[in-house]
């Protein structure tokens, strides 16, 4: 082996890449995939069906039954369970962001974009950008619905903030659901995986029915699933009631997990093979 | 101060490798590669599936880092200065990586835009490139509509966008028909006029000979020969002279002649009845000669003898006394990369 080193001059270690390359970086793949959609406007279907089917099924199925242990008939659910869903948005397309991403991984176009000058963060920033547009494209599907199925907005400004707190957390879930479609070999196993851990964790928490008639052991459950706190928060935002321990459970919880699986994602992601 | 880029043959080396080693669990995928590429030059690296070659290119262009070991590109160490790197190179994998749900213009320009291109130049120069590797007309449609040509072409001109100073080029023509391959070979020889050092990989003798200048031929992680390519081919020696004659059922009994007037180059002569042919290993003009004489002698027609390059089976069997390790045995784990990405 050569003894020889590289000369001093050209041995300046990585600087880091400024905000803007950043920008402009993540720009350019957030373009990349909303040109996805237009070349695949199936893609969109979940975030139309996903809103029109969930209204549909819980307001028409269990609302007259609900709305009764809740003292009155189907309208009084669907005041309760549309705060719950509008809450559930963020969550339901972090599911999808995995899969799509381990999908491209098996088409080599991500070993184009890893041997760019690039922070490896805007690929992964890009496609949490483009979930959240869909995720409030289908938010705004669930409104329409909800308003034809009789919800009545009583606040306005609440609802704003009850999706923007929906994103929250759904971006949160997202660094999730990118690492596990990163370190995951096929997109449905990644699939599988969201949907095992995210399916207890919706109906065993206050977003379509109210816990109090649930038992002992599963209540100490659901009070501690954070999503029993995002739906609270949701509907004391929407409805009125007291909004400020749930919202922060909420706060911190979305916090928390970006805090931890951000950089897990992106390291993953880095260093994968 | 010397430098590890000196190259050996003077002038500075555009790749430096050396003692590169990545494992793989008990599989060593590289096992200590030495190698150095001059400035404007194609160097062919030359071997079988699973022969570390795929996990070289990924190394020098710093999709994964080596377990030890040191390797430079346009002076820009893999580990320590990744981004700088990327910025000087070019990669065009095994299977086109080009996105395919993405029209051809804009798979260039976002790569444009991914290397800091301004949103016009980015325009300018997808348009160029479409240009230059004849895809305007196909330019709005998506890529996955493309032939397996045009995709290469496209993988080819999205590696040249940020007019790298070496482009690794990773099995530039595996899965393509002989036409197509040709179209690609054409595209490759166009570059290297512009003054890009190529790193190209490659299982066929017969690329490396029509792209490199320089081989370095590489088996389970190690390089077992390097040099010019006039030069291995001197020391594999070998030629296959493909004899055809008019009548099939003159195959067997021109081979059992041939056998015993004892012409034989490495390996044996071989029948290959498919196409009709009679496949002869020659080590000199004076074995063609004789292979002829034979064919007179022996008053059979022939409708055509051609000389071939050796095969991989050939080189590796001169080289090393053994044949090119089968993809079967001793799959290192970077092959299903070699096989998948």
């Amino acid at each position: 082996m050569s003894s020889a080193t590289l000369s001093p001059a050209a041995a300046k270690a990585d600087t880091p890449i400024p905000l803007r390359a950043h920008l402009r970086h993540t720009g350019a793949l957030i373009r990349r995939n909303l040109l996805w959609i237009r070349q695949d406007p199936e893609s969109m279907f979940d975030a139309i069906l996903f809103p029109v089917v969930f209204t549909l099924l819980f307001v028409y199925v269990f609302g007259g039954s609900i709305g009764q242990s809740l003292g009155g008939g189907q309208e009084q659910y669907v005041q309760y369970v549309v705060p719950g869903l509008m809450a559930m948005m963020g969550m339901n397309m972090a599911q999808g962001v995995g899969t799509g991403f381990n999908q491209d991984f098996n088409s080599g176009v991500m070993d184009r974009f890893r041997s760019l000058p690039i922070g490896r963060g805007s690929v992964l920033f890009a496609k949490i950008a483009v979930e959240l547009m869909r995720m409030l494209f289908a938010t705004a599907v669930l409104m329409v619905v909800a308003v034809l199925v009789g919800y009545d907005i009583k606040d306005w400004a609440g609802m704003l903030a009850s999706v923007g707190l929906s994103a929250l957390f759904g971006s949160a879930l997202m660094w999730v659901f990118l690492t596990l479609g990163v370190i995951m070999k096929n997109a449905q196993s990644v699939q599988a995986m969201g949907f095992l851990v995210l399916m207890p964790l919706q109906f065993g928490s206050s977003i379509f029915a109210p816990t109090a008639s649930m038992p002992g052991w599963l209540q100490s459950f659901t009070d501690y699933n954070p999503l029993s706190a995002l739906a609270d928060t949701a509907r004391g935002l929407m409805e009125g009631g007291p909004v400020a321990h749930d919202l922060w459970v909420t706060v911190i919880w979305s916090v928390g997990l970006t805090a931890v699986m951000a950089p897990v994602a992106i390291h993953k992601f880095r260093t994968k093979s | 101060m010397t430098r590890i880029d000196d190259n050996p043959a003077g002038g500075r080396s555009a790749v430096t490798v050396r003692g590169l080693v990545k494992h793989y669990g008990e599989t060593k995928a590289l096992d200590g590669v030495d190698l150095d590429v001059r400035e404007g030059t194609v160097m062919g690296v030359l071997g079988p599936n699973g022969a570390g070659k795929t996990t070289l290119v990924r190394i020098l262009s710093t999709l994964i880092t080596p377990d030890a070991g040191q390797a430079v590109v346009a002076g820009y160490d893999v580990v320590r200065q990744p981004r700088r790197l990327r910025r000087v190179i070019g990669l065009t994998g095994q299977y086109a990586s080009v996105d395919e749900k993405l029209p051809g213009w804009e798979n260039l320009y976002l790569i444009g835009r991914l290397l800091d291109l301004s949103r016009k130049d980015a325009r300018a120069r997808a348009d160029e490139l479409l240009e230059r590797f004849s895809l305007t007309e196909a330019a709005r449609r998506p890529a996955s509509t493309y032939s397996g040509g045009m995709r290469r072409r496209l993988d080819l001109a999205a590696s040249m966008i940020g007019r790298p100073a070496v482009l690794f080029l990773d099995e530039p023509t595996t899965g393509l028909d002989p036409r197509t391959r040709n179209e690609v070979w054409d595209e490759v020889k166009a570059m290297v006029g512009d003054g890009v050092t190529v790193l190209l990989t490659t299982q066929y003798m017969e690329e490396a000979e029509q792209l490199a200048s320089e081989l370095t031929v590489v088996d389970r992680g190690k390089v077992i020969a390097n040099g010019g390519i006039e030069e291995l081919k001197a020391r594999v020696g070998g030629r296959t002279l493909r004899v055809r004659p008019v009548d099939p059922l003159e195959l067997r009994p021109l081979a059992g002649m041939l056998d015993e007037l004892g012409i034989t180059g490495l390996a044996a002569t071989t029948v290959d009845a498919e196409t009709g042919t009679l496949l002869v290993p020659i080590l000199s003009d004076e074995q063609l000669t004789a292979v002829v004489g034979a064919v007179t002698a022996r008053g059979i027609t022939v409708s055509s003898i051609t000389t071939e390059l050796p095969s991989l089976d050939e080189v590796f069997l001169s080289l090393t006394g053994h044949r090119a390790s089968a993809p079967q045995d001793a799959v290192p784990a970077d092959d299903r990369q070699e096989v998948a990405v």
